[in-house]
């Protein structure tokens, strides 16, 4: 009876035409509002994740995410150096300071600044000058994309347009004068003050003066040595908190993901999307099989047993399931793909096509089963009713 | 003899009757009862029928509306539950099988005639009539096949693809009736299948019921108002108030030459295509 099920599904095209549209919208509103979702969650660690060198980060125990500077002082370097289970020790400054564009546009900037012998925590993909160049004097290195945004220079220099800042260009950060030497490419964060880089002792002598200064000991753990023993040691020995990367990054994204509402927005997007989208095709389907309760009281009449009509549902339920869902999906990754140029925080691992299909298909079988037990229900005498 | 529904390459499928041991009697009712609703809301629909319907007869069951023709047609199809008394369909008792062996024996025994012909609209002719077939497991192609085979027999040989909207309404009852037959049912039942359709088709409708009645082993019931087919009956039963009130003789009178003029296909095709 599968063919009897199909052409009844699709042989009133406009109807099925609904349905599919109906499911196509559910799948794309599930579907793209979670991999935005998942694009934002996932920005929200990556300068942690791509800083890959290290093993713990150690900061103050205030700390609740990556751009929450809490000063730590500079002997803690040293005391951190001296744990049992630590191969080296770098420091790291973060912070955040008024920078004068060539074009005397002023913005805040992320400056970070590098342990000045080994240059440890820096960006690991150069795409004009090297990571190195920060030895110049007066050096440091600017991301591409946030060059030609955050960075972009509004009016040029004198007989210039507007242009995105580059090699050779003079920043002004905190009133101290510092040169581009570098271009640097690194995935989209979360946070979108432009990141610059420079050396640790540079970034120290244009950075206010307090009695703290650095922001972060980066470790790399011995041979052999378990990591969390060691942070452990250092937390019992420093005072300080002392994190896998991965703990860091979770830290993070617990951080903003609860404190910044945007869990609470997008769950709210994405449920309603799923409520919309589920229900409104869910009802569509309900109302067909409602139409069709009549031909499957006949069919029942003729011999077909309860069995052979859940089937056909259920048959109804994945075609038209599965061709809409699969189009919202394409819709979703089409339009993803079309607008992460913009800038569009757009992720989609295998796990949201995969819940937005269980999702999306259970709420339609949970529909189709509800209005097969309508036919359950139904005595096959009433074919005979006019 | 040659009739609508002999085969030459016959499609079989476990029909669960044994035709020898009906003796001539597919339907015996005795004593049926049946209450819709309960308390002060009950209405009985039957006060205790007694009824048989012997094979290889026409029998119609006439009667104002609500005295509950349609109530004992349905229980006659294996369709419905009786409260009370014994009805023997097919030599089987409906209240002694599981609704499981019920929906088989129907599927394999059972053809039905509708009064609005409840045609699946987006199938064709020949994938409505085929849907007898396929809920007893016959594979597509082959149902399929036989069904335009049976269009062809009752002069719908070219319309096999049409949609039930395409054709006039005497034409889907054609399909009806094609699709009631098509899996070679001991039984076939109808409600007021000429209640839609105009004299001359009404007529032609009933000369191809009467042509499929007349062949051994199979048995038609057919509920009506419609008092210009009384005349293609054998016995008719009038009802009133959930009784059988009387059955009389049908006006049918010469049954062989009926089964010379429309119980063979080629007579039956003639007569159709006028």
């Amino acid at each position: 009876m599968s063919f009897v099920a199909l052409r009844m599904l699709i042989g009133d095209r406009l109807k099925y035409l609904a349905l599919v549209a109906g499911l196509a919208f559910a799948g794309l509103l599930v579907t793209q509002q979670s991999s935005i979702f998942t694009g934002y969650a996932s920005r929200m660690g990556v300068w942690i994740r791509e800083t890959a060198e290290n093993d713990l980060w150690v900061m103050d125990p205030q700390v609740q995410y990556s751009d929450d500077i809490k000063p730590i002082t500079d002997t803690m370097l040293y005391r951190v150096r001296g744990v049992e289970g630590v191969r080296w020790a770098a420091p790291m400054y973060k912070g955040f300071l008024p920078a004068r564009l060539p074009d005397g546009t002023i913005t805040t900037v992320r400056v970070v600044g590098l342990d000045d012998a080994t240059l440890t925590g820096g960006p690991a993909r150069m795409v004009e000058g090297a990571l190195a160049d920060l030895r110049q004097d007066r050096a440091m290195i600017v991301h591409v994309r946030q060059a030609a945004d955050g960075l972009r220079l509004k009016s040029g220099m004198p007989g210039e347009g507007p242009r995105p800042l580059r090699v050779g260009d003079e920043v002004s950060i905190n009133d101290n004068s510092l040169r581009v030497t570098g271009v640097f490419d690194a995935s989209d964060e979360f946070f979108w003050d432009p990141v610059v880089y420079t050396t640790y002792s540079r970034a120290l002598s244009i950075a206010p003066r307090t009695r703290k200064l650095s922001t972060f000991v980066l470790v790399k753990t011995a041979e052999g040595a378990d990591v969390k023993d060691v942070a452990r040691r250092i937390e019992a020995s420093t005072g300080m908190r002392a994190m896998t990367p991965g703990q860091f990054d979770r830290l993070t994204m617990w951080f903003l993901l609860t404190r910044t509402g945007i869990l609470v927005n997008f769950g709210i997007t994405v449920a309603l999307g799923v409520v919309i989208g589920v229900l409104a095709s869910a009802q569509t389907f309900f109302s067909f099989i409602v139409e069709n309760t009549r031909h499957f009281a006949t069919i029942k009449a003729m011999g077909g047993s309860d069995w052979t009509i859940t089937r056909m549902i259920l048959l109804q339920v994945l075609v038209v399931g599965g061709v809409g869902y699969g189009i919202g999906l394409g819709l979703a990754a089409v339009t993803g793909q079309f607008f992460a140029g913009g800038g569009l925080a757009f992720r989609m691992p295998w796990q949201i096509p995969v819940l937005g299909a269980v999702s999306v298909l259970g709420c339609c079988m949970f529909a189709g089963m509800i209005s097969a037990f309508r036919v359950f229900r139904l005595q096959p005498a009433a074919v005979f009713k006019a | 003899m040659t009739t609508l529904l002999a085969q030459p390459d016959a499609i079989t499928f476990d029909r669960r009757v044994d035709t020898a041991a009906l003796r001539g009697i597919a339907v015996r009712c005795v004593g049926v009862t049946k209450t819709y609703g309960s308390g002060q809301s009950a209405v009985m629909a039957l006060r205790g029928i007694d009824l048989e319907v012997k094979t290889g007869e026409l029998l119609m069951l006439v009667g104002p509306s609500g005295c509950g023709k349609t109530t004992l047609i349905s229980i006659i199809a294996g369709i419905l539950d009786y409260d009370q008394g014994e009805c023997a369909v097919l030599g089987q008792d409906p209240k002694r099988m599981s609704a499981r062996e019920l929906t088989r024996l129907r599927g394999a025994n059972v053809g039905f005639v509708f009064q609005a012909y409840n045609l699946i609209p987006t199938l064709n002719a020949a994938e409505n009539s085929a849907i007898p077939l396929l809920l007893n497991g016959v594979p597509r192609a082959k149902a399929v096949k036989r069904a335009r085979e049976m269009l062809g027999r009752v002069g719908l040989a070219d319309r096999w693809k049409s949609l039930p909207a395409q054709l006039s309404g005497g034409q889907q009852q054609r399909v009806a009736i094609t699709r009631a037959l098509v899996h070679e049912p001991r039984l076939i039942v109808c409600d007021e299948p000429t209640a839609a359709l105009d004299h001359e088709t009404g007529g032609r409708v009933m000369e191809l019921l009467r042509a499929v009645a007349l062949d051994e082993g199979r048995a038609l019931v057919i509920v009506t108002h419609d008092p210009r087919i009384f005349g293609f009956a054998d016995r008719i039963a009038k009802m009133d108030d959930g009784r059988i009130t009387s059955i009389n003789e049908g006006r049918h009178e010469d049954r062989s030459t009926a089964r010379g003029a429309g119980g063979t296909s080629d007579g039956l095709t003639g007569l159709l295509s006028k």
